[in-house]
């Protein structure tokens, strides 16, 4: 029996101004699988990620999340679309403003009726999925690169979404901070049975992470197989990808 | 012979106007949609009191020295001003009427308006600019809140409010530096001068001086709020966003205030 499909983009057209970004992208990730996707700098691995929650709109094409297609969805019908997929940004984008309880409980307060003590009970219980404690009176600017990081997951996993995008997660850590957050997202799929997507240009973290890799190249899929595939992978850009010496 | 239709640079000339115009067009466009937007979401549950009572704060009361010490010193120059230059007239004894015309009328509304559109209008720019280039503002909308509720419906909301209760205040302030420099430099008494400021103004006056304010407060607030949730390419970006609000909501006060004040006369 075939693994259900989860989210899925058709035929996918992006352009800004006059780059075109995404050329006919199609790719399908079943349920509880996780997705890497890799790709250079400006590849476009973001606007595709984030035409997955609706806050880019495709130019052609369909994106389908959870058997909808969410393409022409406007801001209100996206609303449950989002509850389902949770987002960690590529610096966290913790909001400046509230503390670390108060950002992790932002969607709790936003989508539940909740008691504050459920809240807070909960907002303790994620936070101890990403493996901090103690950190709830803190503001932002007081924590590291890798403490927001963990933070923002956090707020993303509040909901308990069937998906987590992440974007960049590794970029800007150091190499054991980096490998700290490898482990907590394969964790986090072993333990929740979410499906992931993550974009990323780190070969070594879409090694640990992933399930599946797909290759991101002028705006199409040019690879999407299994990791022991794309190691193997005869495709050139994606071998000169693989070894660090650029696309050749 | 090659016949010419244009001279050499003037389509290129004329494609940039056209796309300045498209452009300032595209911007319209987008800010009478926010406002729109706005009013949508205003009306809607929840109304998030504790947001509305943090923006009635920090954009309201402290806007209050600045606009207070703003109409202080124009009331005294204005009476000094006027007392000088109607002295060779005669016209002395009418400074507090001028004083309460100039100040409820025009003054008051434009000057604390002006002054709330470079503090109040540049603050809020600069905030959800650094919001938006930081992704907060795309972190809030992943979270399936909606930006236009939790951080412009506040804001403007707050300004409207604000707007017209800073500038009755601002008024009375003005009208008692007015009064300080009637008694201290031509020595009118204070019961000459507040006999001569009320004689002068009808209930017309205050309403339409203080009726324009809450137009007022709705160009600032969509105005700062449209180039704060637009603002991309980092500081750059949001420092030019920033000066583009205090630009924009300096030059539409200005220019809203002829038109206001023509509707108001036709209107009362």
């Amino acid at each position: 029996m075939p693994a259900e499909m989860f989210i899925r983009y058709v035929d996918l057209f992006k352009s800004f101004g006059d780059k075109q970004v995404l050329s006919g992208v199609n790719l399908t990730i079943e349920r509880g699988q996780t997705v890497v996707v890799l790709g250079g700098s400006g590849s476009g691995k973001s606007v595709l990620l984030r035409h997955t929650i609706g806050l880019h709109h495709p130019d052609a094409g369909e994106v389908w999340v959870d058997g909808q297609d969410i393409t022409d969805f406007s801001e209100e019908q996206l609303v449950e679309s989002r509850k389902k997929v949770g987002m960690l940004f590529q610096a966290g984008a913790l909001f400046d403003s509230m503390n670390v309880e108060d950002n992790v409980a932002f969607a709790l307060r936003e989508h539940t009726d909740w008691s504050e003590d459920k809240i807070r009970n909960r907002v303790v219980e994620v936070l101890g999925l990403v493996e901090l404690e103690e950190v709830e009176t803190l503001m932002p600017s007081d924590l590291s690169g890798g403490m927001r990081k963990r933070v923002a997951l956090a707020r993303a996993i509040a909901l308990a979404p069937q998906g987590i995008l992440y974007d960049e997660p590794t970029t800007g850590l150091d190499p054991i901070t980096a490998n700290t957050i490898n482990h907590l997202i394969r964790s986090l799929q072993k333990r929740l049975g979410v499906t992931s997507i993550v974009v990323t240009h780190d070969i070594r973290s879409a090694f640990t992470v992933g399930d599946r890799i797909a290759f991101l190249r002028d705006g199409k899929i040019l690879f999407d197989g299994t990791v022991e595939e794309a190691k193997m992978a005869t495709e050139p850009m994606l071998r000169n990808f693989l070894q660090g010496g650029g696309y050749g | 012979m090659v016949w010419r239709w244009a001279p050499p640079g003037a389509l290129p000339a004329a494609k940039s106007v056209v796309n300045l115009l498209s452009s300032y067009l595209v911007e319209i466009g987008g800010m009478v949609r926010l406002g729109r937007n706005t009013l949508r979401y205003a009306l809607r549950r929840p109304f998030e009191v504790d947001l509305w009572v943090e923006q009635l704060f920090q954009l309201g009361v402290k806007s209050l020295t600045i606009t207070n010490l703003t109409l202080l010193f124009t009331g005294m120059v204005l009476s000094l001003q006027t007392a000088y230059s109607l002295a060779a007239y005669g016209g002395k004894s009418f400074v507090g009427e001028v004083v309460a015309l100039s100040v409820v009328r025009e003054l008051g509304p434009v000057l604390t308006a002006l002054m709330v559109a470079g503090r109040v209008g540049a603050g809020v720019t600069a905030e959800l600019g650094s919001m938006a280039v930081t992704e907060q503002v795309d972190a809030m909308r992943a979270l399936a809140a909606n930006p236009i509720k939790k951080l412009v419906v506040p804001r403007v909301g707050a300004l409207l409010i604000v707007l017209p209760m800073l500038t009755v205040l601002a008024i009375t302030v003005a009208l008692f530096g007015g009064l300080l420099m009637a008694m201290l430099e031509i020595g009118q008494s204070r019961l000459y001068f507040m006999n001569h400021v009320l004689s002068a103004l009808s209930v017309h006056d205050v309403v339409s001086g203080v009726g324009k304010t809450v137009f007022f407060a709705l160009f600032i607030g969509i105005i700062a709020c449209y180039n704060g949730l637009h603002a991309s390419g980092g500081a750059d970006g949001v420092g030019k966003a920033t000066t583009n609000t205090v630009v924009l909501s300096s030059i539409s006060v200005i220019v809203s205030d002829f038109f206001l004040t023509k509707l108001f006369i036709m209107v009362l």
